[in-house]
């Protein structure tokens, strides 16, 4: 558990949590550094104080692609000048959750943790915060198309038997991860939602809390939203996208074949993930086995040389004793370096257990997408049954002499229903594009860190198993080398 | 085969060489056969004997011979020379699958092996009889006397239970202060008693340590291969060097997998069995304890019958009995057994301090080549672990500086 006075340097442990720290962060597209600059421009000295902003949507709205990401590690240890990299570097610097407390309310008895976090600019902010206070449907609203990390569920450790301090102790390590991984993400890590969760005083419950004032209010329009009406909401949900690979049903015909050539190897990558994940596991299993075996016969090799020592009546046992003793010495010290090994390779191979929890961002950034589609679809064959409608009207209305009253004016109704429709699938199919869009730079992204990830994931596994097995061979030569006396021949 | 090893003559013995000059007697069991059908099926060794001894009619003599053999002729030795630790035998397997595995095949003959050499090698147990009987008479008649005597001379295991429990008790008795006139209970003979029984726990709990040794070994050979096999899989998804290099790690786990059956398989044979020799040799160490025990008590019992009759025999001749002579002469029989007995337990005793120099002689040279052989094969392992991995960092570097 971490102590938040020490907290805000960076944690020791093996390269995992260094690398969350320095994971490659985007470059803020134009519209995001607004967003920044809006509140942050006291503390920042303001990436671009020309800009005069309105009170910034919670996402860009800007049909043009973002500009790519450029290979960005923030560090603290990095110039602090903003003009020496394109890119702003992370906002949040460090996070670290601990203190888990027992509380009370209305509905029962829950725990807090204390969540403490410092922002680039230098302040340190702590609040006290629920689990369930981190609000994932609203960051997967919010952030359609990216791929939003999942929320660790209570379910983590299912089937495991474990005392209650232990499994708070999972609970925060989870929801610390989580929230450093939220900071790490290019657009999430910038956005209000986060901030607001770190920073927000008093308690985050849904709407009591007072977000930043410069903040959007919570009913800040939501393009995609905008102009629907009730009939269309009720027919994509019947129609949206079951949450998995298959497809629904209907199937959005997806014509990007490109887009369906990385769907499959997402699929694919998803299945070796879930494969390699379980392995690491038993291997680990297997190698602290092996520790704790040595360990114990070790253990048993010194009570022996004790009685050998303690009861010797002939020279040949104290000998034998001193036989006893050095492999006793050994296989203890054995078993201690297998155990140290593993705790080693154990943070190394979570790299595996990582990506795999970022498939499920995988699924839902793929899902946005086919329900932004489906949108436009659903769009574009409401338009042409309201203009086979009106057609039928007019054909009708023109066979009554003196024109139609009621008719004319349905058909007026209809075409502005039209207009109105117009203008839904406008913004539909923009929202669609930009979805698309987030979708293929996210999936660069994640090429690109799963690539750096992996490879310092093998690397790690590799040095340590070089570097215990030479240490394993001296100890283990010593004793042959001292025992070579009673070899055969 | 073990001859090298076992001298005829102790273990500071010479390695005979020449036939005609330096005595020398060699067995090896070897060839194990799974014979007869399927509801009475046994396993069958070849005993090869190697000999220049006068007392042995052929030169080299090749005999079949099955477990129970061995059983009889360990039987015999017991009954026959007590006071000698005779050199323990694998146990009979109660588990029914596991009887024919190979594993305990060469276990089994390895063990089997051992005793027929401690046997010919050791100075009064190899002049047995029935060592020349079961090394050389044939089949049939060899089958015919282990069934005419097996029943005869085999001490059921109860009875063997029994006797334990009789010597195990003693240490605790003595401690409580009941002193039992009828155990021996010398400060020197406790300190053995508990240094044996101590000695038998202790290396009955390394002899399971090592065992799970041996299992987790493969174990941790069966992940890494599957872990391998994932990890190629994994590897198929990433770009061309990052996937080369994940094919690469992928082949070293499997290699590696391999390298850990196989040691897995030199611990049992050169560390676990020789552990579990041990093990038996102290048991067999308390099996002579037992046979101790019993002759002192016999003693005892004598010396007191003998008293007793000659306070009887006084009393007659005060009375002027016609019973006296006859008195007379039970009395010198029961003194000349109660003679007999004294003889036979501080036989005993005397044979037990020889047998336990050599005892503790031969436990070290035994225990220093397991010891020799278990440090050896782990820095192999450990050096092949270390080989193996080193391998992939070039690639690794690679790598990354590509990327």
């Amino acid at each position: 558990m971490m102590d938040p006075e020490t907290y805000l340097g960076f944690e020791s442990p093996g390269p995992r949590a260094e690398d969350m720290e320095t994971l490659a962060l985007s470059d803020a597209p134009s519209d995001y550094r607004s967003a920044i600059s809006s509140f942050s421009a006291a503390a920042d000295g303001g990436d671009d104080p020309a800009r005069s902003l309105p009170p910034p949507p919670p996402y860009p709205v800007s049909p043009s692609p973002p500009p790519s990401y450029a290979d960005v590690v923030p560090s603290p240890f990095r110039s602090q000048d903003p003009a020496a990299d394109l890119a702003a570097p992370a906002d949040y610097v460090a996070i670290a959750v601990s203190e888990p407390q027992k509380e009370q309310d209305a509905g029962g008895v829950y725990v807090s943790y204390l969540v403490a976090s410092r922002w680039r600019g230098g302040e340190e902010r702590r609040v006290r915060r629920r689990f369930r206070e981190v609000d994932a449907d609203r960051l997967a609203e919010a952030y359609r198309g990216f791929l939003v990390p999942p929320r660790p569920d209570k379910g983590v450790v299912e089937g495991q038997v474990m005392q209650q301090h232990e499994f708070l102790e999972l609970r925060r390590a989870a929801l610390e991860r989580y929230l450093r991984r939220l900071a790490a993400h290019p657009a999430i890590g910038r956005g209000d939602e986060l901030r607001a969760f770190l920073e927000a005083p008093g308690r985050f419950t849904d709407g009591a809390a007072q977000p930043p004032s410069h903040a959007p209010p919570q009913e800040a329009v939501h393009p995609a939203k905008g102009g629907r009406d009730l009939l269309r909401i009720f027919k994509e949900l019947k129609q949206s996208v079951a949450n998995d690979w298959g497809g629904a049903k209907p199937p959005v015909a997806e014509e990007d074949r490109d887009f369906l050539e990385r769907k499959e190897k997402m699929q694919d990558l998803e299945q070796q993930l879930t494969t390699s994940s379980q392995q690491a596991e038993a291997l680990v299993k297997a190698q602290q086995d092996v520790g704790e075996t040595m360990g114990q016969l070790g253990r048993v090799f010194i009570k022996l040389t004790k009685l050998e020592t303690e009861e010797a009546i002939y020279n040949s046992q104290r000998t034998r004793a001193a036989d006893i003793k050095r492999v006793a010495v050994a296989t203890v010290k054995a078993g201690r370096l297998y155990r140290e090994l593993n705790a080693q390779i154990v943070k190394h191979l979570e790299v595996l257990h990582e990506y795999l929890e970022l498939m499920l961002a995988v699924r839902s950034a793929f899902s946005d997408r086919a329900s932004a589609l489906l949108t436009v679809q659903t769009l574009v064959s409401d338009l042409s049954s309201i203009q086979a409608r009106v057609e039928k009207l007019e054909t009708a209305s023109s066979k009554v002499f003196g024109g139609d009253r009621w008719r004319l004016h349905k058909i007026e109704e209809l075409k502005e229903t039209i207009r109105a429709t117009e203008d839904a699938k406008t913004f539909a199919l923009r929202e669609y594009e930009r979805i698309k869009e987030i979708n293929r730079s996210e999936l660069e992204r994640l090429d690109r860190e799963r690539h750096d990830d992996f490879l310092s994931m093998l690397k790690g596994f590799v040095v340590n198993q070089v570097g215990y097995a030479e240490e394993l061979a001296s100890v283990w030569a010593k004793v042959a080398d001292e025992t070579r006396g009673y070899a055969r021949g | 085969m073990i001859s090298t090893e076992r001298s005829p003559f102790g273990p500071s013995g010479q390695n005979p060489r020449s036939p005609s000059e330096n005595p020398f007697l060699t067995i090896s069991v070897t060839d194990p056969v799974k014979l007869g059908n399927s509801v009475q099926s046994y396993i069958s060794y070849r005993v090869i004997t190697k000999t220049n001894l006068p007392e042995f009619e052929d030169s080299e003599k090749i005999v079949i011979r099955r477990y129970s053999d061995f059983e009889w002729l360990h039987d015999r030795l017991a009954e026959k020379y007590k006071g000698f630790f005779i050199p323990p035998l694998p146990e009979k397997s109660t588990v029914e699958k596991f009887r024919f595995s190979a594993e305990f095949i060469e276990t089994r003959r390895q063990a089997l092996d051992m005793f027929i050499n401690r046997v010919a090698s050791h100075p009064e147990l190899r002049k047995s009889e029935d060592l020349k009987i079961f090394l050389q008479e044939d089949e049939e008649k060899m089958e015919r006397i282990r069934t005419l005597e097996i029943g005869y001379f085999k001490k059921k295991p109860a009875d063997l239970i029994q006797i334990f429990k009789d010597v195990g008790s003693k240490v605790s008795d003595v401690v409580l202060g009941k002193e039992k006139p009828m155990e021996e209970s010398t400060p020197e003979y406790e300190k053995l008693k508990h240094y044996i029984f101590e000695l038998e726990d202790h290396l009955a709990e390394a002899q399971k340590q090592a065992f799970r040794l041996v299992k987790r070994h493969r174990e941790l050979g069966q992940s890494l291969s599957d872990f391998g096999k994932a990890i190629k899989l994994l590897g198929s998804c990433e770009g061309d060097s990052l996937g080369k290099v994940f094919s690469e790690l992928g082949s070293k786990s499997e290699l590696l997998s391999i390298k850990l059956q196989k040691e897995a398989h030199n611990l049992l044979m050169n560390f676990e069995e020789p552990l579990k020799d041990y093990v038996r040799a102290v048991q067999s160490i308390k099996a002579t304890m037992a046979d101790r025990a019993n002759a002192f008590r016999q003693q005892c019992e004598l010396a007191e019958t003998v008293k007793l009759k000659m306070i009887n025999i006084e009393k007659l001749a005060l009375m002027h009995s016609e019973k006296h002579g006859e008195a007379e002469m039970e009395y010198k029989e029961l003194k000349a057994e109660s003679e007999e007995a004294t003889r036979r337990f501080e036989n005993i005793v005397k044979l037990m301090n020889e047998e336990l120099v050599r005892f503790q002689e031969q436990k070290t040279a035994d225990m220093g080549l397991a010891f020799h052989e278990f440090a050896k094969g782990q820095a192999k392992l450990a050096n092949d672990i270390a080989d193996a991995w080193r391998n992939i960092l070039p690639k690794l570097e690679a790598c990354s500086s590509s990327s």
